[in-house]
């Protein structure tokens, strides 16, 4: 995939956010230097999902509004050096910065990094027309459920009105359980319905609550379903041909583990 | 199959989505108005054939239970008021 990817979805409290803190960790964790920008000004939270929310001085609006430099805003992740994360503002509104002043925020992190990955606010407002304004490429966030996919269609819609092509699906906290049970959309149905590339899957998995308790991305956590799912996504936003992750096996260990027929 | 998928939650969820987003695309696609484009369409082809009404040319998207199945469905229905019917045979097509 491109460069700099915007992380969206429309509706809130799909995952936007966990998948950003995953994937920018993924991406580091592949010897990539990487910043992950929150976009969500008034309501942030990429810093607490990161555990870095102790370590902001400056932020996004700070930056567009020249009261500090880019490279004073930017926090190093903890555990990984080529990290970085560009916090919201918390006490502005989404009008606080414009499309024009992200794409040049962009223009200027490319020549330092990477990968630039964008977490969106939900909503289709000024706040995701900031995030996709300097976006190349899109990954949709969607959960198996009728709004959330009604939302991601809309923004797959908008996403192109804005001119990114390049539009991956993401399914977050799949059950294969109630797959099997008809009671969560399959995997088919939902890319049959929205109609654009697959890039995963990851399964509904405790350890991200846990992980965001602890504010560490399940990514590093060899245990989680959802870990292996987000390090298999981040081999393919870098071009390898990974296969999905065997579901099915997750739900008969579920089966396994609560007696289930 | 069909059928089986529609007793189950998920199956319902399908049918749903796929008649919700028939709407949204077409009432909210972003980029051009959809009804819009199908409307010049229509009455591109239709104005070699007949002389029509173009400010009273109404094109919609309709949901409807259908009484005998009890199913919904998503039906396109267009109401084209005609002036006159052209002389095909004068006019080479």
């Amino acid at each position: 995939m491109q460069n700099v990817i915007v992380i969206t979805s429309g509706k809130g409290g799909v995952g936007k956010t966990t998948t950003v803190a995953n994937l920018g960790t993924g991406l580091a964790r592949e010897r990539k230097s990487v910043v992950m920008i929150d976009t969500d000004i008034g309501l942030r939270n990429l810093d607490v999902v990161l555990g870095l929310e102790n370590r902001i001085v400056y932020d996004l609006v700070d930056v567009v509004e020249g009261t500090c430099r880019v490279k004073q805003a930017l926090i190093k992740d903890k555990r990984y050096e080529s990290l970085y994360l560009m916090p919201a503002a918390q006490t502005r509104d989404k009008m606080a910065v414009n499309p024009e002043q992200m794409k040049k925020l962009i223009a200027e992190l490319e020549q330092e990094f990477d990968y630039i990955l964008i977490d969106c606010p939900a909503g289709i407002e000024q706040g995701f027309k900031n995030a996709v304004a300097g976006a190349k490429a899109a990954i949709v966030v969607t959960v198996p459920e009728v709004s959330a996919v009604r939302d991601a269609d809309r923004i797959i819609g908008l996403l192109s009105a804005n001119g990114i092509e390049d539009c991956r699906l993401l399914v977050n906290r799949l059950r294969a359980d109630l797959v099997k049970k008809g009671d969560m959309l399959a995997l088919d149905d939902t890319l049959d319905i929205l109609g654009i590339e697959l890039i995963g899957v990851v399964p509904e998995d405790e350890r991200i609550l846990r992980s965001s308790n602890l504010g560490e991305p399940v990514i590093t956590d060899d245990k989680s379903q959802a870990g292996r799912a987000y390090r298999n996504i981040t081999k393919r936003i870098l071009g390898a041909k990974v296969p999905l992750l065997d579901l099915e096996e997750d739900g008969g260990l579920f089966r396994k583990l609560f007696g289930r027929k | 199959m069909a059928r089986l998928a529609k007793k189950t939650s998920s199956g319902i969820a399908k049918e749903r989505l796929k008649l919700v987003l028939i709407h949204d695309r077409a009432g909210t696609s972003p980029s051009s108005n959809l009804i819009e484009m199908l409307k010049k369409d229509i009455i591109a082809v239709l104005t070699r054939y007949f002389e029509i009404y173009e400010e009273d040319f109404d094109v919609e998207i309709k949901r409807s239970t259908d009484s005998h199945l009890g199913s919904h469905e998503t039906r396109l229905t267009a109401n084209i008021p005609i002036r006159s019917i052209k002389n095909i045979g004068r006019n080479v097509y």
